[in-house]
């Protein structure tokens, strides 16, 4: 067994277990922990498919960002999450059914999948340069609307969360631009005529 | 033996199954059910980038990174609906989602 072989085994028993803590840690605090090193894992798994700027980008943005959200809401939120735990036993049963489904049902896909039927067809020289500069080639030309359009969800997402979350306290100074924009000399200039060795 | 394509798919299926079935066992808690659906969308991007190194073509990682992009929309949509929601109802259990309910 290769060294790559024996690092894709580490990776992904390491990533299945922490995806099975995620869905079972009875702290929701440890789930997001979990979730963390799911994805630090699967970044390695990344890695090893020769896939080093997504790699690069799961660490960037979902253990720097989205995980960290995530552990940001659990804390904010003051949840008795002891309650939401409770029917967790109910659902043991529904839930070992529902995954089963789901595995059968890949099973069968797989089991109808053959190999031949994949041909690799080398569109773009991968090897000739380096991952990140390959993506960039055909990001930048290929898929340059979808790449805009991606922009364009961010940028959804960032007003729609910022319009969500929002909130105007009252009592708290704002700057009130008509205010400013409204002010006229006479508001804002008082002359004097100040006496000569007198002052005012 | 030596890991090839029908490796990756493997895990990212077991995955998949795991993201499955956390929605159903945590149905009460709605932090839980976004972070299995994230585990569902990583699942999905392994698969897409085990088939584009198999396959010689960058596509499938060029989708993977569109993926991404709409899965961190989506944690910061979600996690922002929930937290204006806990704002106004001080609850975030699934179950007392039935305002609309006739």
């Amino acid at each position: 067994m290769s060294i790559a072989s024996a690092f894709f085994y580490i990776f992904a028993t390491l990533m299945l277990v922490s995806a099975l803590m995620v869905i079972v840690a009875r702290n929701p605090v440890h789930s997001v922990l979990f979730l963390i090193l799911a994805f630090v894992n699967a970044s390695g798994l990344f890695v090893l498919l020769g896939a080093e700027f997504l790699a690069m980008i799961l660490v960037v943005v979902y253990v720097g960002a989205v995980a960290v959200l995530f552990l940001f809401v659990v804390m904010m939120l003051d949840v008795d999450f002891a309650a939401l735990k409770q029917g967790f036993m109910d659902n043991v049963p529904i839930g070992l059914v529902t995954g089963a489904v789901v595995a059968a049902e890949l099973v069968i896909v797989a089991a109808g999948w053959t190999d031949a039927s994949v041909t690799p067809m080398r569109n773009h020289p991968i090897e000739a340069m380096s991952n990140t500069e390959a993506l960039g080639l055909v990001l930048y030309t290929k898929h340059f609307y979808l790449f805009q359009t991606a922009g364009l969800v961010l940028l959804t997402a960032m007003i729609g969360a910022i319009v969500l979350t929002l909130r105007h306290k009252p009592g708290v100074k704002r700057q009130s631009i008509e205010a400013q924009n409204a002010r006229t000399r006479e508001q804002a200039v008082e002359l004097k005529k100040a006496p000569s060795r007198a002052g005012v | 033996m030596e890991a090839g394509l029908s490796h990756y798919l493997a895990v990212a299926a077991v995955l998949f199954t795991i993201g499955i079935a956390g929605i159903v066992l945590n149905r009460k808690n709605i932090i839980v059910i976004l972070m299995s659906v994230e585990l569902i969308l990583l699942s999905v991007n392994i698969n897409l980038v085990a088939f584009s190194t198999h396959l010689g073509d960058l596509t499938g990682q060029v989708f993977s990174l569109f993926i991404l992009t709409v899965a961190a929309a989506e944690a910061a949509i979600g996690l922002a609906i929930l937290v204006a929601y806990f704002r106004n109802r001080g609850s975030i259990a699934v179950d007392d989602v039935n305002m609309m309910k006739g």
